[in-house]
């Protein structure tokens, strides 16, 4: 038993904690994420360039980490400062295509890994509500070539990807895990459709559509039909990495509402004299060990067989999205009228907080598969 | 490829990762508890404890003597007065092994809270007196703290011990009243705080009394709760006689033992091993027990319940895991064991609660009888309906005493929070 990260984590940490603390302050975050791309080219690169994204693949993928730790410690880190960056989606689909790519398909991950190449998850849709298996875009195979048609949902830093990574039916009734093939697809392919938006805690996302596109057997990721495991697995890195990620964001807010609390007066006194709040922040406290506990459990089950992984990830982004929600509300709450406020950092750390329940599957559907994975 | 960057610059030495896995030697000594626990922890014990039976004198006495013989009673004593010189990981494995075997809890008041105090505050001759009669259950030691005016303002305590000297030697004459002592039915001891001076400060007038409840004058009244159990007792002290040779340490000092007797072990205080227990019981039961034609477990709303508090205890396991493990070198959890109490307790409630919404109807039926030795009569309803209501109106106490959770939330403002 042993609760200490190694050294090269330790350092991976501070370094990344140091670097936000001065490069990614509140207020460049804010311009950043109310900016038209939505997120900042400079940044990422320099990020890279510290070696943030390698730091969450295997050496034989080029990089150098890639275990549930290194992804934890990464978006820890990350949510300590709002990062808006498109990490999430690189970890997401580098996995895949490390997992399942041929050798051309594995050449590209280098340019994941420098940042030179951006790429995004379209697996979500319009009626799917966080269902992992119910994929209604279709592809058509016609001799050595496929049609795509379908439409995805809230594809992150969608209108500035390169390519997306996209699940398509290809056999199988709507929620059938067989049946799910996967696509790498070049956003600038004839038939494919962007329409991108803000988000309310920060940076873009987009709705993306699939009109005839028409792709070659090389646009396959593993084979066809057999996609689900894979999907299944990289967007697991990817539960991680938000849980990760709302811990970082939680400690943050935790330490803003209890600065308040120490220095905010009324009735003549700091309001965190008064029990009523003391124990609600005391509640707060107990829960964020909690939610450590959770991302812990995940981050040393990512390498266990599939129904551990996956009830422990589940078990991780339930808590996270119990937890996370009321940290963000009573936060909100504790610090009164000014927590209203977009000038007040804390309030975009409630957001990224509520809307990280709302990414890759919310408290309850995480509940639910936690049950169904145990009767399996 | 892209090996660039100041982070890949790691060092290329083996280092130790975090790992949620007890090491070999950890694994070993659990094989050797386990080993311990098949060969010489009676069945009938087990069943009793696992089917939420009530335990005799004699039950806990027997446990107690099996343990002792092993060298494993006093498990957080020092080698030299007899305990078995554990870590605190060992100490935890020791505790969730035996509630998961269904062994019956070891009764705290000698071997967990006095031993510790008069180790460290003892005189010799206290020391060598006491703790062997602790160890082979020579003595039965209850806890004399709360009164009915002293809760969880316990520092206000009234009972009063004035110094005297007489043909028989120096004394004090104890009157009062204890409440809420645990098994004091039981007991022929009981280790006291008392008041020794009321123009102080009122923590600095409190002494800590060794009393032998066989003094005239002590009277053990008990005390039903809403279970129906005989748990606690009142206990009154009328004009008792104590040889000043029963106060440990100072007089006036006996706050800082108080004290040092609530902090000193707590690994074991967010009872993960026997919420496991519980809930591997309520998971059995939910298996048998049928809504809507289907199993209990497969009812979504009740699964929905148990699969809530069971991502809970995975959790708490994992934190008191961490505190341990922060403690491992030998010190002691502050205010971090308040964190595990408050959610420790609520998560035994919870499993307690669902197992009582289990059984449906038959929470109903009190038959006392049946949580008896030697009942043979026919069960009303299924097997575990006759404790279910019983033990989950019983737990509610787990929030309140031992310092009530509201309390330990004040002192995590205090001590972790800073407010």
């Amino acid at each position: 038993m042993n609760f200490q990260h190694t050294e090269d984590r330790r350092m991976l940490a501070d370094t990344l904690n140091r670097f936000v603390t001065e490069q990614y302050r509140f207020d460049t975050r804010d311009r950043i994420a109310r900016s038209v791309q939505g997120f900042s080219s400079d940044l990422w690169n320099r990020f890279a360039e510290l070696g943030v994204i390698g730091a969450l693949f295997d050496e034989a993928d080029g990089g150098f980490g890639g275990g549930g730790f290194d992804i934890a410690v990464v978006f820890e880190s990350l949510g300590r400062g709002l990062v808006v960056e498109p990490f999430l989606d690189t970890l997401i689909v580098g996995r895949a295509i490390a997992l399942s790519g041929n050798d051309a398909q594995r050449a590209t991950l280098g340019a994941l890994i420098d940042g030179s190449r951006i790429v995004a998850l379209a697996h979500g849709e319009p009626d799917s509500h966080y269902e992992l298996s119910r994929v209604t875009t279709r592809a058509q195979r016609s001799g050595d070539m496929w049609q795509l048609n379908g439409a995805k949902a809230v594809v992150q830093h969608g209108e500035h990807a390169s390519h997306f990574l996209v699940s398509a039916r290809t056999a199988g009734a709507d929620d059938a895990q067989e049946g799910v093939t996967l696509f790498l697809v070049p956003r600038d392919a004839k038939g494919v459709g962007v329409r991108g938006y803000r988000k309310i805690d920060g940076g873009r996302a987009a709705e993306v559509t699939f009109d005839n596109v028409t792709l070659g057997g090389d646009a396959l990721l593993g084979a066809a039909g057999v996609g689900f495991a894979t999907l299944e697995y990289a967007i697991g890195c990817g539960v991680l990495a938000l849980c990760a990620e709302a811990l970082g964001a939680m400690d943050v807010a935790k330490d803003h509402t209890l600065d308040y609390l120490r220095t905010r007066k009324q009735f003549g006194v700091p309001i965190g004299s008064f029990q009523a709040l003391q124990h609600r922040m005391a509640d707060l406290l107990l829960e964020i060990e909690q939610a450590r506990s959770a991302v812990i459990n995940a981050a040393a089950a990512l390498g266990a067989e599939r129904r551990v992984r996956e009830r422990a990830l589940s078990a991780a982004k339930y808590s996270i999205g119990r937890i996370g929600t009321r940290v963000a509300e009573e936060c909100i709450q504790l610090h009164g009228g000014i927590g209203m406020t977009w000038e007040l950092p804390l309030a975009h750390y409630a957001k990224r907080l509520v809307m990280i329940d709302h990414q890759l599957g919310d408290e309850d559907h995480h509940l639910e598969r936690f049950v169904a994975l145990g009767a399996a | 490829m892209a090996r660039t960057g100041p982070l890949s610059a790691h060092s290329d030495t083996e280092q130790p990762a975090m790992d949620l896995n007890f090491t070999p030697e950890e694994e070993a000594f659990r094989a050797d508890v386990l080993a311990f626990l098949r060969d010489r922890l009676p069945q009938r014990l087990a069943d009793k404890v696992h089917g939420g039976r009530r335990l005799t004198r004699d039950d806990m006495a027997e446990w107690h003597a099996i343990l002792n013989a092993q060298g494993w009673l006093a498990n957080h004593w020092p080698k030299e007065y007899g305990g078995p010189d554990w870590n605190s990981v060992q100490k935890f494995i020791f505790e969730n092994e035996c509630a998961l075997a269904g062994a019956p809890r070891v009764v705290p008041f000698g071997v967990n809270m006095l031993g510790p105090v008069l180790i460290k505050y003892g005189s010799e001759a206290q020391k060598r007196h006491w703790l062997p009669r602790i160890l082979d259950g020579s003595d039965w030691w209850c806890q004399g703290y709360s009164e009915p005016g002293a809760g969880s303002d316990l520092a206000s305590v009234k009972t009063s011990a004035v110094r005297g000297i007489d043909a028989q030697g120096e004394h004090y004459i104890v009157n009062g009243q204890k409440t809420w002592t645990t098994l004091g039915h039981y007991a022929n001891m009981i280790f006291c705080l008392v008041r020794t001076a009321t123009d102080v400060r009122k923590q600095e007038g409190i002494s800590f009394l060794l009393i032998d409840m066989n003094t005239p004058g002590v009277e053990v009244r008990p005390i039903i709760t809403l279970d129906g159990e005989h748990e606690v007792n009142e206990v009154f002290f009328t004009d008792v006689r104590v040889p000043t040779a029963n106060l440990v340490g100072e007089e006036n000092k006996g706050w800082t033992y108080a004290k040092y007797l609530l902090t000193y072990e707590r690994t074991n205080i967010a009872g993960v091993g026997f919420s496991v227990a519980a809930f591997n019981c309520l998971r059995n039961i939910a298996a048998k027990q049928r809504r809507n034609g289907k199993p209990l477990a497969q009812d979504p709303a009740f699964a929905a319940r148990m699969a809530r508090v069971e991502i809970d205890l995975e959790n708490m396991k994992t934190t008191n895991l961490r505190v341990i493990a922060a403690v491992a070198g030998g010190g002691v959890p502050g205010a971090e064991s308040s964190m595990l109490k408050i959610r420790g307790t609520e998560i035994r409630q919870e499993i307690s609660s669902l197992t009582r919404r289990a059984m449906g109807q038959y929470a109903q039926p009190f038959v006392e009888e049946a949580l008896h030795d030697g009942f043979e009569g026919t069960p009303v309803g299924p097997d575990e309906a006759a404790s279910a209501a019983s033990l989950y109106f019983n737990n509610r106490k787990l929030s309140i005493f031992g310092g009530s959770n509201e309390i330990q939330k004040n002192i995590i403002s205090k001590m972790i929070l800073g407010l």
